[in-house]
C-alpha cells in the first residue's frame, strides 16, 4: 500500500509504503495516517463501485476504513470556501 | 583589598576572551551565511522554470489512473470532467440518468447544471490550498486540484457543497462560455459515440 500527497510544486509526494499485514509496518502507515489527517489532510481512496462499474473515490477518517485491498491512499488539502 | 580585587576582575577577564572571542567569530560565520542561504533558496525557485510543468505532467498521470476513461478523454479534450450529481428528486429517478451534474474546472469554481435541459443551476467556490506548502506555495497543479474536487464530490458530495462558497452563475465563470463549453461536450459524446459504434459495424 502507498501514501501519496498532492504537493503544490511538486505533483504527488510518496509518504510511506508497506504491506498493512506485516506488523511493524503497518504501525509506520497508521503513524503516517494519523500524521496526514493531524496536518489537516483529507485522504481519499480511488475505487470502482461494484454495481455501476465507475471509478470514485472514498473518503477514509480512520486506518481501519481504508478497503483492504487497496493499493494507494491519497492525501489532499481539505476543501474550504473559495 | 580593592587591588585585590581589581587583580581578580583583571584575570576573569583574561581567561573569558578567547571563549568571548570564540562566541563571537561563530556569530560572524553564522551572520554571513544567512543571506547567502536566502539567496540560494530563492535562485532554487528562480531557476526552476520546468518545476510546474513537471509537477503538473505528474499531477496529469495520477488523475489518469484514477478517473474513468470517459472522465479521462473529457479532461485532456475538453479542459473538464463532468461528475454526475448523486441525490435524485424522486427515489424512482435513481438509478437512471442523474438530474444533476457539476463540471469540474482547475481552478475555478465548480459549475451545477441540469444534463437534461443544460440549464445552469450555480456556481461552488472551493479550494483545496495546502498551508503547509514550503516557499509560499499553496496551490496545487491544475491536474490534482481537479481530482481533489472529483474525490471529494465522488466520496462526500454533501460535506464538499457544504463547504464552498455558493454563488450565481456568472459570479466568477462567464455563462456563455459555460454554455459552450457544454456544447462541446455534446459534440465530443457524440463523435465518441460515432467512433464507438463503426468498430461494432465493422465486425
Amino acid at each position: 500500500m502507498k501514501f501519496l500527497r498532492m504537493k503544490p510544486g511538486h505533483g504527488e509526494v510518496l509518504l510511506a509504503e508497506g504491506d498493512p499485514s506485516v506488523r511493524e509496518e503497518e504501525e509506520r502507515l497508521v503513524e503516517e495516517f494519523r500524521r496526514q489527517l493531524d496536518e489537516g489532510m483529507w485522504a481519499a481512496v480511488p475505487v470502482t463501485n461494484s454495481g455501476s462499474g465507475r471509478r470514485e473515490a472514498q473518503m477514509v477518517k480512520e486506518f481501519a476504513d481504508i478497503p483492504p485491498e487497496s493499493e494507494r491512499v491519497i492525501f489532499f488539502p481539505r476543501a474550504s470556501g473559495g | 583589598m580593592l587591588l585585590a580585587l581589581l587583580a581578580l576582575a583583571l584575570i576573569a577577564v583574561v581567561l573569558s576572551m578567547p571563549l568571548a572571542l570564540r562566541r563571537l567569530e561563530q556569530w560572524r560565520t553564522e551572520r554571513a551565511q544567512r543571506p547567502q542561504r536566502g539567496a540560494a533558496h530563492a535562485l532554487d525557485d528562480l531557476y526552476d522554470p520546468g518545476r510546474e510543468r513537471r509537477a503538473e505532467q505528474r499531477a496529469r498521470e495520477l488523475l489518469r489512473s484514477c478517473v474513468n476513461e470517459e472522465e479521462w478523454g473529457m479532461y485532456r479534450d475538453l479542459g473538464f470532467i463532468r461528475v454526475p450529481g448523486r441525490h435524485a428528486r424522486r427515489e424512482i429517478d435513481r438509478g437512471a440518468r442523474a438530474a444533476y451534474a457539476y463540471l469540474v474546472y482547475p481552478h475555478k469554481p465548480i459549475v451545477a447544471y441540469v444534463p437534461e435541459s443544460g440549464q445552469l443551476l450555480s456556481e461552488y467556490c472551493v479550494e483545496f490550498p495546502d498551508l503547509t506548502g514550503s516557499g509560499g506555495r499553496h496551490r496545487l497543479p491544475a491536474s490534482d486540484d481537479v481530482l481533489a474536487k472529483w474525490m471529494a464530490l465522488t466520496s462526500d458530495e454533501d460535506r464538499v457543497i457544504r463547504r464552498a462558497n455558493m454563488h450565481l452563475i456568472g459570479r466568477q465563470l462567464d455563462p456563455a462560455r459555460v454554455r459552450r463549453d457544454l456544447w462541446r461536450l455534446a459534440e465530443w459524446e457524440r463523435r465518441r459515440g460515432d467512433r464507438q459504434q463503426v468498430p461494432q459495424s465493422q465486425r
